[in-house]
């Protein structure tokens, strides 16, 4: 019968692979798991924050820009998904990162209903990356605290 | 490549400033330095990365990024080089266009990369600037 800490990890298992299927990371965020050690265990959860503080902040500029009706700046828009496209790429979160090379399409050919469109999908998709990330997170503490090891999971 | 095979730089004492605005790659570009065991500092933009070296602070490697505000990677480097800066300049950019790319290697890059970064690439910089040390 299957010891508590074998299942967590399965689970764990199961849950990662299950995220790079569904696209939502790709080879990225294993190049930063692999930057993850005994001096910085939280790496990766510190970077993906700051992403998601990004992801706030870049979004939010977009919305006040794009609520500038008639009046719209397309060229900050385009500035600030551009930045929003290098950190999603940084961190392996494809999903994200194709939703921004979508909009900064929209805004390069200055469609305001695109734009509006993708921007709204752009802040579901980070806040569903940020909760599946998050369970991601709380599987390998359940590990920890049931005294097994985070399991090396090949993609 | 293992974390066991990674070579560590440590004792050639190499240093290297990270010039980027966006914190995520700030934070990565560090990470992926001091694995290597390359001493590193971060500014937010060309005209700190000038300004560090004007008061006297000196680097062997410097990773640029293109895009920053107040001065971009490109003014930057020409700026370094203007002032007799000679350490190894690595333009980091998720810019792919090639005129963008040709104008900022003419600016005085010594090598190029597409972020985003990782150790191989870190490495392939480090081996064609001559850093590379055999373990």
């Amino acid at each position: 019968m299957d010891t508590l800490i074998a299942q967590l990890q399965r689970q764990f298992r199961d849950y990662t692979i299950s995220l790079y299927q569904q696209g939502f990371l790709d080879d990225q965020f294993t190049e930063l798991k692999k930057l993850q050690d005994e001096c910085s265990p939280d790496f990766v959860a510190e970077v993906v924050t700051l992403f998601f503080e990004d992801c706030e902040k870049l979004i939010s500029n977009m919305a006040r820009a794009l609520d500038q009706t008639g009046n719209v700046d397309f060229k900050l828009v385009g500035s600030s998904v551009h930045q929003l496209k290098g950190s999603s790429s940084s961190v392996g979160a494809k999903k994200v990162k194709g939703l921004c090379v979508t909009l900064k399409d929209c805004c390069d050919s200055q469609n305001f209903e695109g734009c509006v469109r993708c921007l709204q999908q752009v802040d579901i998709e980070y806040k569903t990356l940020r909760a599946k990330l998050q369970d991601l997170f709380n599987l390998e503490q359940q590990i920890v605290q049931a005294g097994g090891r985070i399991p090396q999971v090949d993609i | 490549m293992t974390r066991e095979e990674l070579p560590n730089l440590a004792e050639s004492k190499l240093t290297a400033l990270v010039v980027d605005d966006n914190f995520v790659n700030q934070s990565i570009h560090q990470k992926l330095l001091s694995r290597l065991g390359i001493q590193n500092d971060v500014v937010c933009n060309g005209k700190e990365a000038v300004d560090a070296h004007c008061s006297g602070r000196n680097y062997d490697l410097i990773l640029m990024d293109m895009d920053m505000p107040i001065m971009n990677g490109t003014q930057a480097t020409k700026r370094l080089r203007e002032m007799g800066i000679e350490s190894k300049i690595a333009g980091v950019t998720t810019r792919a266009n090639e005129g963008e790319k040709k104008e900022f290697m003419e600016a005085g890059l010594n090598d190029f990369q597409e972020k985003p970064l990782t150790i191989s690439k870190l490495l392939s910089i480090l081996h064609k600037l001559d850093f590379y040390v055999q373990t």
